[in-house]
């Protein structure tokens, strides 16, 4: 069976190492946290300027000065701390956090990332702090469908959409498998109600198991 | 030496030089430490033909969307103008009645704080072989590909703070910090908007955000 958007959050959670500091990007990717354990120490950075981010809240734990990357009011965990916009992408340039988890359009074989502009004429630009965790985390995380509405792979040679980062992907989970993107070449770490042979043949880029 | 004001009108007096075609940076990130207050003394105010930095370009009607349906803003620099409720940026972009120069979030916050911190330009990582550093000057270093990125310096800060003292000390409120911090030290004049302001040495120093050498002005409610 293919995976749904829960399990992929979960299989990514499943990945992150115990103590590790990780941004998760706006969208699907804000869902990995439902999934991470409360005892694996895991320590998650908010572009906007804090380490320790908990849970979104709920009732009178609404506070509009607390908030995530995505502007919903979360909640602060013991051991939070706040900084400044430019410390809290020090931290990310500086090679400081261990993992983010980004959404994408695409990803090519060499790890190139696009994920946030389509190009089209009419769509309004907005990178966000996309560009900065992409060339930041020590490890980049892509959570997708491997195949786009219109059925084209979003694995590929190479992006057409404008590109966010250049070989900074390291895995890409989907509906239908996990791969390492590796200086050997796409390698498939595990597939879902589908074979490696029949990935093969829908894909233009080579995997090999 | 910090000048206080209070209240709306205060805030206009706060804002009475802000001339035409200012460069005016805006702190917040969304609504978290938007400094609406003084957005709304800056359209009394009248300045037109704008050019605005901040993180977003304005959510919903009021703060920074506000200004911007008043069609006092010409230009906005920004990382992530398109949201759920960006609906007056939207419409005025695509009536081409605004420009707009996209910035990666980190390098806005490093550009101005290298306009703060007297830099003269840095070689950043990010972006490289993207579409935002096309035409921009790169260099390697130790193997690494790097751009050249310039400051972005305003002729004024709005900024959004917690609390003050009377020495211009800041602290700010969880998030709600964001760009304030960095806005403080890049522009000629900074005006911080707080909840309150308490005398002088009751700010715990070593809690102090904002030293008050960055601070010009500063308005309470």
């Amino acid at each position: 069976m293919t995976l749904t958007k829960d399990e992929m959050a979960a299989l990514v959670a499943r990945d992150i190492a115990p103590g590790s500091f990780v941004n998760l990007g706006i969208g699907q990717p804000t869902t990995v946290a439902d999934h991470l354990d409360a005892g694996s120490g895991v320590v998650l950075h908010t572009e906007n300027g804090m380490l320790g981010m908990g849970p979104a809240a709920t009732g009178d734990a609404v506070d509009h000065d607390l908030t995530n990357a995505g502007k919903v009011p979360v909640t602060e965990l013991p051991g939070a701390a706040y900084f400044h916009h430019a410390d809290s992408f020090a931290m990310m340039r500086g090679g400081h956090l261990d993992v983010c988890v980004l959404g994408a359009f695409q990803v090519s074989a060499a790890g190139d990332l696009a994920n946030w502009h389509t190009g089209a004429p009419d769509a309004i630009p907005a990178v966000g702090g996309a560009m900065d965790l992409a060339i930041g985390a020590k490890q980049v995380l892509v959570m997708m469908t491997l195949f786009a509405k219109d059925g084209s792979p979003k694995l590929v040679p190479a992006c057409t959409y404008p590109l966010t980062g250049l070989g900074c992907v390291d895995r890409v989970y989907t509906d239908l498998a996990v791969f390492d993107i590796t200086p050997d070449g796409v390698r498939v770490r595990e597939t879902f109600g589908i074979t490696t042979d029949e990935l093969a043949a829908r894909l233009d880029v080579d995997i090999t198991e | 030496m910090t000048a206080f004001f209070e209240g709306a009108t205060g805030a206009e007096e706060a804002l009475v030089d802000v001339a035409d075609g200012a460069t005016v940076l805006v702190g917040g990130f969304g609504m978290a430490g938007m400094p609406v207050d003084l957005i709304d003394a800056l359209i009394r105010q009248g300045a037109t033909d704008l050019t605005v930095v901040s993180n977003n370009a304005g959510n919903g009607d009021t703060g920074l969307a506000a200004l911007l349906a008043k069609g006092r803003v010409r230009k906005v620099v920004c990382s992530f103008p398109r949201q759920s409720d960006s609906w007056v940026f939207d419409g005025l972009y695509r009536d081409g009645r605004i420009e707009l120069d996209v910035v990666p979030q980190g390098n806005l916050a490093e550009r101005m704080r290298a306009a703060g911190a007297g830099i003269g330009a840095f070689f950043c990582p990010t972006g490289v072989g993207t579409p935002l550093a096309e035409g921009k000057e790169t260099r390697e270093i130790d193997g690494r590909t790097y751009v050249l990125e310039y400051p972005i310096k305003g002729d004024v800060a709005l900024i959004g703070a917690h609390r003050a003292d009377r020495a211009g000390n800041l602290v700010y409120r969880k998030t709600a910090r964001n760009f304030g911090p960095v806005m403080a030290t890049a522009a000629t004049t900074v005006v911080a908007q707080v909840s309150d302001v308490v005398d002088t040495g009751e700010l715990d120093p070593e809690a102090v955000v904002t030293p008050g050498i960055y601070v010009d002005r500063v308005v309470s409610r």
